[in-house]
C-alpha cells in the first residue's frame, strides 16, 4: 500500500466523524483531570491526616484488649489446710439515670439481692454519679441478677478473700485491703510472694467475637504463689481453745501463746486474745488486731531465772547442788530489798528454780560480772527482734551492762527491769532444749533440719532440764503444767506490771516449758495479762494451758510417752509453792 | 525452560494454599488453646473454692462440736488409757 493510499483512507474514515471542537475537548479533558485531583487528595488525605484515626477505629472493629486476671496466692499451714482462699466475685454497679426497669424487674433484683425494695430504689435514685448496687456476691447471685434483664445493669469481676479458720488464726495471718492487696500480719510481709500482677493482651476477634490471634505484645499475668505456714491449724486451734478457757477462767484482760517446735524453731501455734474474725471486720479495734506474742513487750518475771542460772553454771561459778543461802526471803541490795513469796531457808540451785527463789537468783546473779549476764541473755535472743519478718515485731529491751547498778543486775536475774515478747522468750528457751543450741524462730513452714547457734555446752542444757522438770514436780510452783504420759517441764513467772515508773497490783502470769523431756519436740509459752479473780501465779493461770496443750500436741504428732499415763502426782491441798516474781 | 516454570508455578500454587491451610489452623488451634485456658483459670477458681469448702466444713472447732455434741465422743481419762509398748522390729 502507497502512502498516499493510506492517507486517503484515513481521511475517507475520518470525515464522518465530527471534530470536537477544541474547547469541549479541554473542558472535558479538565474535568476528568480535576476528578483524579479529588481522588488524589482524598487519598492523601486518608493516608496521611486521618491515618491515625482510621488505624484506630479499624483495630476497634477487629482487636480486643483483653485483661489477664491475676488471683492472690492461698496461705496454708503445714499441713495443706487452707487458712486464707481469694475466690472471684461479683458486684453490680449502676449510673443511676441510665437504668431501664420496670418495677415488676426491680422487685425481682430486691428478691434476688435480698435487699428490700425501698432501700434498692433509694440507691437507684439517691446519686446519679457511679454507684454499686451490691458488692461481692457469689457468681451465682450475680447471675441470676443479670437474668433479670435490667438496661443499664452492669457487672464488675473482684476477688474476695477467706478466712475458715477466723479468729484462731486472725492475727498471724492478718488481712487483705482494697484490690485484694495485703494489710496486715502475713498478708502483708508476704505480699510480694502472694500478690499476682494481672497481665493484659491483645488479640484480634473474628466475627463472633472469638479471639483468633494474639498480636504482639501479651504481658502475662503473674499469678500469686501459694504460701505454706509453719502453723499446723489443728494445734493452733488447740492452744487457741485453752488459752481462751484460761482467759475466761481469769477473766483476764489479754492473752498469748506460742507453740515452737524444738527442733526447727519453727511456729506450730501462735494465738492471741482478744481477737476478731477476719471475715467481717467492720468493727474491729487495732487493739484486736495487734499480734502481741510478737509485738507486745513486758517484763517476763522469773521465767529468766534459768538463763541467769546457766550464766553461772557455765562460768563455773555454781554447780546444781551448790547450796545458797536465801536469807530468810529478803534481802537488801542498798536502799532496796527484794523479797521471796515465801522463807525457803537453804536451797540448792536446782532448788532455787523449783521453788522460784529470787533472793537465791539475785546472789547467784551478783556472784557475776554484769557483763556476763548480759552476754547470755543477748546470745538467748533478747533485746533484739527474732526476725521473723512479721510486721512491727519488737526487740524488747535489754540495756547495755555497763549501765546496770547492782539493785538492777539482781532484778534482772529473776526478769525485772528488762523486756521481752513472747516469742522470744520461747525461742529462748529453744538453747535448754536442743543440746544448747539457739534455733531461728520461722512463721514459714522449713525443711529438714536447722542449724542453731550454739549458746551453752550441751550438759547445761541438761542441767538445766532437770531443774526444769523439778518445777513441775510436787513442792515446784506449777504441780499443775503436768501432763499424763509425758516427762515435761518448765518454769513459772508472776511479774507486776509497771504503769508510770511503779510496779502495781496488776499481775502477769506466764509459763515456758518443754516437752518430752527425754527428747525435747516443744516449746510452748503462755502469757496471761491481767488475770483478775485473785489467782495470779504462772504455775496456776497458765501452767494447767501448758499442760493441756501439750499432752493433746504431743499426741496429735504420734510422740511416744516417755512416762506412765499415772506420772501426775498433785501435792496436797495448800502445800504448794507459790511464788511472785 | 517453560516446564520449569509450570513447575515452578506448580509449587507456588502449593505453597500458597499450604500457607492459607496453616493459617487457618493456626486461627483454629489458637481458639482451642484459648478454651482451655479458659477451662484451666475455671479450674484453678474451683480448685480454691473447694479447698476453703474442704477448710471451712474441717475447722477443728466443727469437728470438735460435732464430736462432743451430736456423737458425745469425749476425751479418755488417764484411768483408761493403757500405753501398748511394740517392741522395734515387731510386725507393723
Amino acid at each position: 500500500m502507497s502512502a498516499a493510499a493510506m492517507g486517503r483512507a484515513r481521511a475517507g474514515r475520518k470525515a464522518p466523524v465530527a471534530e470536537l471542537p477544541r474547547l469541549r475537548a479541554l473542558m472535558v479533558f479538565g474535568g476528568l483531570a480535576l476528578l483524579f485531583v479529588v481522588l488524589l487528595l482524598r487519598s492523601l488525605d486518608l493516608q496521611w491526616l486521618e491515618n491515625g484515626f482510621l488505624q484506630g477505629q479499624g483495630a476497634a472493629r477487629f482487636s480486643r484488649e483483653l485483661e489477664l486476671p491475676a488471683h492472690r496466692g492461698r496461705i496454708v499451714d503445714r499441713n495443706g489446710t487452707a487458712l486464707a482462699v481469694s475466690t472471684p466475685v461479683k458486684s453490680l454497679w449502676v449510673f443511676p439515670d441510665k437504668v431501664e426497669a420496670t418495677p415488676g424487674q426491680l422487685k425481682e433484683l430486691a428478691h434476688v439481692l435480698e435487699a428490700a425494695p425501698r432501700a434498692l430504689a433509694t440507691r437507684l435514685h439517691g446519686a446519679d454519679e457511679f454507684t454499686y448496687l451490691a458488692r461481692r456476691l457469689s457468681p451465682d447471685t450475680a447471675q441470676r441478677a443479670m437474668a433479670i434483664g435490667i438496661k443499664g445493669l452492669n457487672e464488675q469481676n473482684e476477688y474476695r478473700r477467706y478466712y475458715p479458720d477466723g479468729d484462731v488464726t486472725a492475727q498471724i495471718i492478718g488481712f487483705t485491703g482494697d484490690r485484694d492487696r495485703g494489710q496486715e500480719g502475713i498478708e502483708l510481709s508476704q505480699q510480694a510472694w502472694l500478690g499476682g500482677t494481672p497481665g493484659s493482651r491483645r488479640v484480634i476477634i473474628d466475627r463472633r467475637g472469638e479471639a483468633v490471634e494474639d498480636v504482639a505484645a501479651i504481658r502475662a499475668p503473674q499469678a500469686g504463689r501459694d504460701l505454706a505456714l509453719s502453723i499446723d491449724s489443728r494445734i493452733q486451734y488447740l492452744a487457741f481453745r485453752e488459752l481462751k478457757a484460761a482467759v475466761d477462767r481469769s477473766k483476764a484482760k489479754a492473752g498469748s501463746i506460742v507453740v515452737i517446735d524444738a527442733r526447727t524453731g519453727e511456729i506450730l501455734a501462735l494465738a492471741n486474745l482478744p481477737t476478731y474474725n477476719p471475715n467481717s471486720r467492720d468493727k474491729v479495734t487495732r487493739n484486736r488486731m495487734r499480734n502481741r506474742a510478737l509485738t507486745d513487750t513486758f517484763e517476763p518475771g522469773s521465767v529468766m531465772k534459768p538463763f541467769t542460772i546457766a550464766a553461772a553454771l557455765e562460768a563455773h561459778k555454781i554447780t546444781p547442788d551448790t547450796v545458797i543461802h536465801t536469807e530468810a526471803g529478803q534481802m537488801t541490795i542498798g536502799p532496796n530489798t527484794i523479797h521471796d513469796a515465801h522463807r525457803a531457808g537453804p536451797l540448792t540451785v536446782a532448788q532455787v528454780i523449783q521453788k522460784s527463789s529470787n533472793v537465791g537468783a539475785a546472789k547467784i546473779a551478783l556472784s557475776l560480772p554484769a557483763k556476763t549476764m548480759w552476754n547470755m541473755f543477748t546470745e538467748a535472743g533478747f533485746g533484739t527482734p527474732p526476725q521473723t519478718g512479721f510486721p512491727g515485731e519488737a526487740g524488747g529491751r535489754l540495756r547495755a551492762p555497763n549501765t546496770w547498778r547492782p539493785i538492777e543486775q539482781a532484778t534482772m536475774a529473776y526478769g525485772h527491769g528488762l523486756s521481752v515478747t513472747l516469742v522470744q522468750l520461747a525461742r529462748a528457751y529453744t538453747i535448754f532444749a536442743d543440746g544448747g543450741e539457739l534455733k531461728p524462730v520461722e512463721l514459714l513452714k522449713t525443711d529438714g533440719p536447722v542449724a542453731g547457734v550454739p549458746v551453752i555446752k550441751p550438759e547445761t542444757a541438761r542441767e538445766i532440764r532437770h531443774m526444769l522438770e523439778l518445777v513441775v514436780q510436787p513442792g515446784g510452783t506449777a504441780p499443775e503444767a503436768q501432763v499424763p504420759g509425758y516427762r515435761v517441764g518448765g518454769k513459772t513467772g508472776t511479774a507486776r506490771k509497771v504503769a508510770g515508773g511503779a510496779y502495781e497490783r496488776k499481775y502477769v502470769a506466764d509459763f515456758v516449758g518443754i516437752a518430752p523431756m527425754s527428747n525435747p519436740r516443744l516449746i510452748v509459752a503462755v502469757m496471761i495479762d491481767e488475770p483478775s479473780t485473785g489467782d495470779y501465779y504462772g504455775g496456776s493461770v497458765a501452767g494447767p494451758v501448758f499442760s493441756n496443750v501439750v499432752g493433746a500436741a504431743l499426741r496429735m504428732m504420734n510422740v511416744p510417752t516417755d512416762a506412765p499415763v499415772d506420772n501426775v502426782l498433785l501435792p496436797a491441798k495448800d502445800g504448794g509453792v507459790k511464788e511472785e516474781s | 525452560m517453560t516446564r520449569v516454570s509450570l513447575l515452578l508455578l506448580g509449587v507456588l500454587v502449593l505453597c500458597a494454599l499450604s500457607l492459607v491451610t496453616s493459617r487457618h489452623e493456626a486461627r483454629r488451634s489458637f481458639v482451642e488453646l484459648e478454651r482451655e485456658q479458659a477451662r484451666a483459670h475455671q479450674y484453678d477458681v474451683e480448685y480454691g473454692q473447694l479447698s476453703l469448702e474442704a477448710s471451712t466444713w474441717g475447722t477443728p472447732a466443727r469437728v470438735e462440736k460435732i464430736a462432743r455434741e451430736q456423737l458425745h465422743m469425749q476425751l479418755p481419762t488417764p484411768a483408761r488409757i493403757a500405753i501398748v509398748d511394740v517392741p522395734a522390729g515387731a510386725a507393723r
